[in-house]
């Protein structure tokens, strides 16, 4: 029970700080917006049409900007010496991974949110149920690759070249919900029925269970001191 | 602190199995190219499966080796543990690189492309880019012990992440059928073909073998150094 309490307070403060600001937050939101813009122009109009490559475009851009915000995680805890205190406070490793991991995902869902709408104006997306079914899609794709970039920050950030180690590790790691995302994605926007997607979002579902439970596992093997 | 004598053995041990593999790497050349009969569809182009499937398959183990060896570390904190991950990552790298270059090779005459991105083919160039991310990393960090406990909890995770790459980009070929020319049940080998077959499989082990135990020989010489 504490450690869920220590976790939240973590989390809490993580959130408070990024309030403060919202730069990390509004730079990661316009990233976003920016890939949108450019995906649109990397293809030929006559050739390939907006449609088919939507639900491409909704899922590279979401991934690239989860990389991006995990990746500032942990600068903020190393640049001030924070880190310190958050391990000599009397919690458990676990309780820090599970406050990092509530923070990392809120500010990947909020960047999520953000990108939903705007990619349904650029890519002329009918309203329809099946946005809310890919609101869900993304939602469960985020639990479980935070989970993975939760403990791929805390390392990157105390190695040389973090900025660039951080994507190259995470990247891997983001094939299967991206390629899953993909399939369902491109079903619900072709009108197919939920039921087609049910064997997808138990995938998603098997990737957050078994790597939040890893990320519980591990973390604390990233912060012996 | 270590005896100087076992990483000496080690480099020895290495260097031998690697020459025997080296020579045994020559008569497999001599048995796949002159005595084994060309596949009937595919001709001379299928020779290059005794170099390309067990280098994909030496590979593979060796990325699995780094995930179990990498589970025991973190347990037994012992840094032979980590050394030896280290050497297996990176001898799968060597073989993973053959694996990468044979098999487009091949893939155009028999495929008619290059690539295909089928669950092994894919699964295998994604742990390669991995374990070159997991290499990066080591060389990111100077302390010792944190390298190895953070490279450990890579080796964990990217074995983890095994079946669900497999199974999603499963799911994605069904999705898209690709034309391919080979059939997926493919009859069954004929015995000169599987003979030289199990015995490129030996030679890639012996190989592995060699070159882990000199990899590893070096990675403990250089803890006793320094």
């Amino acid at each position: 029970m504490s450690v869920i309490r220590a976790g939240l307070a973590i989390a809490a403060k993580d959130v408070r700080v990024e309030l403060a600001s919202k730069t990390a937050l509004a730079t990661a939101i316009t990233f976003a917006a920016l890939v949108l813009v450019i995906f649109n122009f990397a293809r030929d109009p006559a050739e390939v049409k907006l449609e088919v490559l939507a639900p491409s475009v909704l899922w590279v851009t979401s991934a690239f900007a989860g990389v991006v915000a995990l990746n500032r995680s942990f600068t903020m805890e190393r640049e001030r010496g924070a880190i310190e205190g958050l391990l000599l406070a009397p919690v458990s490793r676990s309780a820090i991974y599970l406050g990092k991991y509530l923070a990392n995902l809120a500010f990947v869902l909020v960047v999520n949110a953000v990108l939903l709408p705007l990619f349904i104006v650029f890519f002329n997306v009918a309203p329809s149920s099946a946005l809310g079914w890919i609101a869900l899609l993304l939602g469960l794709a985020a639990a479980g690759y935070v989970a993975i970039g939760t403990v791929l920050a805390a390392m990157t950030v105390r190695t040389r070249f973090a900025d660039l180690m951080m994507p190259v590790l995470l990247l891997s790691f983001l094939i299967p919900p991206v390629l899953v995302g993909v399939l369902a994605t491109t079903r619900l926007l072709g009108g197919r029925p939920i039921s087609e997607i049910a064997g997808l979002v138990q995938i998603l579902v098997l990737y957050d269970v078994v790597f939040v439970t890893l990320g519980f596992l591990l973390f604390p093997a990233t912060m012996d001191e | 602190m270590t005896d100087s004598h076992d990483s000496d053995r080690l480099i020895r041990v290495g260097k031998w199995l690697t020459g025997i593999g080296l020579v045994a790497m020559a008569g497999l050349y001599y048995l796949a190219l002159v005595v084994t009969p060309a596949e009937r569809w595919q001709g001379e182009a299928q020779k290059i499966l005794y170099i390309h499937a067990p280098a994909a398959l030496t590979a593979l183990a060796a990325f699995g080796i780094v995930g179990i060896v990498s589970l025991g570390y973190l347990f037994l904190k012992d840094p032979r543990l980590d050394a030896f991950a280290e050497a297996s990552a990176e001898v799968g790298l060597a073989f993973g690189a053959v694996m990468l270059t044979t098999g487009p090779m091949w893939g155009r005459p028999v495929w008619g492309s290059w690539w295909q991105w089928e669950p092994r083919l894919t699964l295998t160039l994604l742990l390669v880019l991995l374990f070159i991310g997991y290499r990066a990393l080591r060389t990111a960090i100077d302390d010792p012990e944190e390298r190895a406990r953070y490279s450990a909890v890579i080796g964990i995770m990217a074995l983890v992440l095994v079946p669900f790459v497999h199974l999603s980009v499963y799911l994605f070929r069904t999705i898209h059928p690709q034309p391919v020319i080979l059939k997926p049940s493919r009859p069954t080998l004929p015995w000169e073909m599987l003979r030289t077959f199990l015995f490129a499989m030996a030679v890639f082990a012996i190989q592995y073998a060699g070159f882990v135990a000199l990899r590893y020989g070096i990675g403990r010489r250089r803890a006793e150094a320094s």
